[in-house]
């Protein structure tokens, strides 16, 4: 079947695959969003260990998605595998060490002898929800906004003496974290915070049976809400209004163009809709629990959680279709890649094709196998019978 | 383009290495006590037996702090890929990327999703479908590790793709051919059944500790039972896929096989030094070249162990380097030679196509193809020829004490079983000590496989295609420098916060009937 699919074809197809990895990721990091609020919502050691548990039963989902996000991107698109890691070094080192922090802190939090003590455990999940959120948010902004490298296949040849061939080179000063001071990359990263932490909160809603709990929990999510809107519509008014990175498809010849991310937008009516709907879903879904409560508490994550992917997956595609450089170089701009120049091979995408082919039944068994172990809410005394607690 | 720091490629090396080995510490016991969790459950589900159950949970309670530490350091190394040796994931991208995806899709979420059944399920979803979860995190373990020793012994064996000169990459023609070259499935087999015998010593070793402190001799018991006879079967057939890994190595890999074996000159019915003592000789020339002080021997054998043949000839260092003309070896020179062509067509006919000049292009393209098998080697033309040489007593001593090991555990396993089931392991404490002590030495044996393996293969990175040189990122090597030494601390910080618990988990024991659910 994907033998007989053109090149492009199957570029596109991997497009939508990794954006729709990266969409759910950032659902998924409410678990993120979360940690940082173990000690505004839970004031008693009881109540943050009800929260930690709930997290921690959904971490290793984020961060499992992360790693396939990864491994499919080096599949599928390894140039970009190659530029962006080896380039922008300490964002992702950063970003690394932040996972890693996280990994083993649920697990290790309350037993006894842990070296390190509860309170330093708990640190490591705020740190973990701070600088993941913020650095993932700002990575993803810098497909629009640009960095600065310079890419040459051809340099693999060039060895003379003791020089060593480089394919690519990073000229920003801070190996990434350039990017970081950049207000409208940031922009996207708090809003990416903030956003974690707003379906966090949701998540707590759904899970939760605790009456003093909720209560901070409603006002949090009103407090969040805000700064995420004010960031998230600083970031994409921004994006309307600035010029991108065209690719002309006949020459591959990159250019900028004004207002090209609308333009994308107009020109891709399915993806605006997708955007509009998947906003306007995330917003109802934060609004109405703050209306009608005890009532709808519970829908808010499943509503907000599926318009965040379908929003971020909208800003995947337009950073990436309507022929745009998804990873510019303002560096250089014939440097920049698209999902022609930097993908495998067709054959490697023919065969990465069949493999996807099992996500559905991924996805089904997995949520087959949460309906099974998550049927009530959970308070303090549920916690207190489990035999496996975090 | 600018001038490669070597102590870049060095840092970057120890950086890669150091998270490696530190995954590698957490990596072998998930993959070996997963089954050995599953065997207890299934035993369990059997027979209705709660003692079975205690088990299953105890042993599970360590499996979750290991596993956490698995995962915590498996992400750096995924990601390293791209930050530290950018020009290799662009180099063989297409190829080894794939596996990595896979594993992440078919691997990583299976295990995941039915860790948390296995963990939280016991009392919400039937015992049935609780004892199948557990069945597949072991799978899911076993399938990650498929994946990427699948990509590995690719690196060490390349196959089943072609050069692009138009994109300048390596590229996958046979998924089928990278998946099931022998190197793979040899490897594969090898890697995970070793980690069967870690997983076995462990259990056992941590029985013995019960033992001797005269605690939980039924749960001791059974336990030693179970892990014994799984570590000996895991054991024997190590031995025969080991020795699989030593003929892919002669075949596939010569250079690591004669450090490994610190053959300097080649010859038939080559003798196999199965205990040696390795002297510099500082008055020779080639400073690489190493005497005994001290050697036993067994005649032939290494001719034997390589290509099945008490005769066959086997090529040293020397010959490898100089080349033997009368075998068929091309010297380091030849190699280097044919590998610029090689460099210097690729560059000619990418400048010829981009001049429109067919001609010039369909020649460069064939004098790249005849030399394309040394390509690798063009990067070394004109430098010293001692760096296509791996480190020798680095490699001759891991492999034999990894060797020396295997049976040292054959002896062990055998040992506490026959005195378990005669009912008389309790007397016996300098056995039970021994299984104790013996637990760190299956995972120095295990860390030493990988040395053999990863430090024999140097200077490539990918076999004769890709040197170490031409593969690393262009950083600051004072980055790379700073991020080691955060791992470092970081893991080291982790892996003692992970032995504390570990230990303070086994001290308190499997907890008492009453308190199940
Ligand atoms: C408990 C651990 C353990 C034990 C007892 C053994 N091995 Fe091993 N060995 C490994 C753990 C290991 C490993 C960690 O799994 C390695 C590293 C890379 C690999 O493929 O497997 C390995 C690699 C490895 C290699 C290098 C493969 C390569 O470079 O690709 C050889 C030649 C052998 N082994 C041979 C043996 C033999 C003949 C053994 C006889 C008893 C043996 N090993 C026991
Ligand atoms: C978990 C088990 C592993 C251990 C303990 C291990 C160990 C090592 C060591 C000791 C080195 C440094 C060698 C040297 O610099 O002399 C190294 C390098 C390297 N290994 Fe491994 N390795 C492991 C698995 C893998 C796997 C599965 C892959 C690939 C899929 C891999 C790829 C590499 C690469 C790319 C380097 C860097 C280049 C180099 O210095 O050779 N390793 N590893
Ligand atoms: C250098 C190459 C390697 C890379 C890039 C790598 C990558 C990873 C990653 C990203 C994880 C975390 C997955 C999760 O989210 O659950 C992980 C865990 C794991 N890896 Fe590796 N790994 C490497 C070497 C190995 C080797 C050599 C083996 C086995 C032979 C192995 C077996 C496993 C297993 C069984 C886990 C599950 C967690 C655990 O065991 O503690 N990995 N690895």
């Amino acid at each position: 079947m994907f033998e007989t699919f053109s090149h492009i074809l199957l570029q596109q197809y991997w497009w939508i695959i990794v954006s729709l990895l990266g969409a759910i990721l950032v659902f998924l990091m409410f678990v993120q969003g979360g940690q940082t609020l173990i000690y505004t919502i839970g004031k008693t050691e009881d109540e943050r260990t009800v929260l930690v548990n709930l997290l921690g039963r959904k971490w290793e989902f984020t961060f499992t998605t992360l790693v396939t996000f990864g491994g499919a991107f080096f599949a599928s698109f390894p140039l970009f595998y190659s530029t962006s890691f080896g380039g922008a070094y300490w964002v992702w080192m950063l970003i690394l060490i932040a996972f890693v922090v996280q990994a083993v802190s649920y697990e290790y939090r309350q037993k006894p002898n842990n070296f390190l003590g509860q309170r330093t455990y708990e640190t490591l999940l705020f740190i973990n929800g701070l600088l993941g959120t913020i650095l993932i948010g700002t990575a993803v902004a810098t497909f629009f906004t640009g960095s600065e490298f310079s890419v040459d296949k051809m340099n693999l040849t060039r060895i003379t003496g003791s020089q060593m061939p480089v394919i690519s080179e990073w000229k920003g000063l801070a190996n990434g974290l350039e990017a970081a001071f950049n207000l409208q990359n940031l922009s996207l990263g708090l809003a990416v915070f903030f956003l974690a932490r707003v379906l966090g909160l949701l998540y707590f809603m759904n899970r939760l049976r605790n009456a003093p709990m909720m209560e901070r929990v409603r006002k949090q999510l009103l407090y969040n809400a805000i700064p995420f809107v004010v960031f998230f519509l600083t970031f994409v008014i921004w994006l309307m209004l600035s010029s991108g990175f065209a690719v002309d498809p006949a020459t591959g010849i990159v250019s900028m163009e004004t207002f090209k991310y609308f333009h994308n937008l107009i020109a891709m009516p399915v993806v605006a809709i997708l955007l509009l709907l998947g906003v306007a879903m995330v917003l109802v879904g934060i609004i109405r629990p703050l209306t009608c409560f005890v009532k709808c508490g519970t829908k808010g994550i499943w509503l907000s959680g599926t318009g965040t992917i379908l929003t971020v997956f909208s800003l995947f595609l337009l950073a990436g279709f309507n022929n745009t450089a998804y990873y510019p170089s303002t560096f250089d701009l014939q440097s920049s890649l698209t999902i022609q120049n930097s993908s495998s091979s067709h054959y490697t995408l023919t065969a990465m094709s069949y493999v996807s082919l099992m996500v559905p039944f991924v996805i089904a068994y997995i949520w087959y196998a949460w309906r099974s172990i998550d049927i009530k809410k959970i308070d303090i005394e549920e916690i207190k019978t489990e035999s496996h607690v975090y | 383009m600018e001038h490669i720091d070597f102590s870049l490629v060095d840092w970057s090396r120890a950086q890669f290495a150091l998270t490696a080995m530190y995954h590698w510490l957490f990596v072998p016991l998930t993959l070996g006590l997963s089954f050995i969790i599953a065997f207890m459950e299934t035993l369990y589900f059997r027979t209705g037996n709660p003692e079975w159950k205690r088990m299953t949970k105890f042993w599970m309670s360590l499996f979750g702090v290991n596993f956490a530490i698995g995962v915590a350091t498996g992400i750096i190394l995924e990601f390293e890929f791209g930050t530290n040796w950018s020009n290799y994931s662009w180099f063989v991208g297409d190829i080894f990327g794939a596996p990595l995806a896979i594993e992440g899709i078919m691997a990583f979420f299976l295990e995941s999703t039915f860790i948390a059944v296995m963990f939280f399920g016991w009392n919400k979803v039937s015992k049935k479908f609780h004892l199948v979860s557990t069945w597949l995190v072991a799978i899911g373990s076993n399938l990650s590790a498929l994946w990427i020793l699948v990509a590995n012994a690719w690196m060490q064996y390349p196959t089943g793709m072609r050069f692009n000169p138009d994109t300048a990459r390596n590229e996958m023609v046979n998924f089928w051919d990278v998946l099931f070259s022998p190197v793979a499935i040899n490897k594969f087999l090898h890697t995970v059944l070793s980690a069967y015998i870690l997983a076995a010593v462990f259990v056992v070793g941590v029985s013995a500790w019960f033992l001797l402190k005269n605690r939980e001799h039924l749960f001791a018991r059974k336990s030693i039972k179970v892990a014994a006879i799984f570590g000996l079967a895991a054991s024997f057939l190590t031995i025969v896929t080991g020795d699989g890994s030593a003929r892919n190595m002669a075949k596939y890999q010569p250079m690591k096989f004669a450090a490994m074996e610190n053959l300097y000159v080649g010859q038939e019915s080559a003798p196999l030094v199965a205990i040696g003592l390795l002297k510099e000789d500082q008055k020779e020339v080639n400073h690489k070249k190493q005497d005994f002080r001290f050697e036993i021997e067994i005649p032939s054998m290494l001719s034997y162990m390589a290509f099945l043949d008490l005769k066959a000839y086997v090529p040293g260092i020397k010959d490898l380097v100089h080349g033997n003309p009368e075998r068929n070896i091309l010297s380091f020179k030849e190699k280097s030679e044919k590998g610029k062509i090689a460099i210097q067509s690729l560059a000619d006919f990418r400048n010829a196509k981009k001049a429109k000049n067919d001609s010039l292009a369909k020649n460069s393209l064939t004098k790249f193809e005849v030399n394309y098998p040394y390509f690798g080697y063009g990067y070394y033309a004109g430098r010293d020829e001692h760096e296509l040489i791996p480190n020798i007593p680095l490699t001759f001593y891991s492999f034999r004490i990894m060797v020396g090991l295997g049976f040292h555990f054959i002896a062990l396993f055998l040992v506490v079983l026959i005195l378990t089931l005669k009912d008389k392991i309790e007397k016996k404490r300098f056995i039970l000590y021994t299984a104790l002590w013996t637990i760190p030495l299956a995972y120095i044996a295990s860390e030493l496989g990988w040395i053999v393996a990863e430090a024999g293969r140097q200077p490539w990175v990918i076999q004769d295609i890709l040197p170490t040189i031409a593969a690393v990122s262009q950083i600051k090597p004072a980055s790379v420098q700073i991020t080691f030494w955060l791992f470092f601390i970081l893991f080291t910080g982790l892996l003692i916060a992970e032995i504390k618990i570990l230990t303070s988990q086994i001290k308190k024991g499997p907890a008492p009937e009453s308190s199940e659910n």
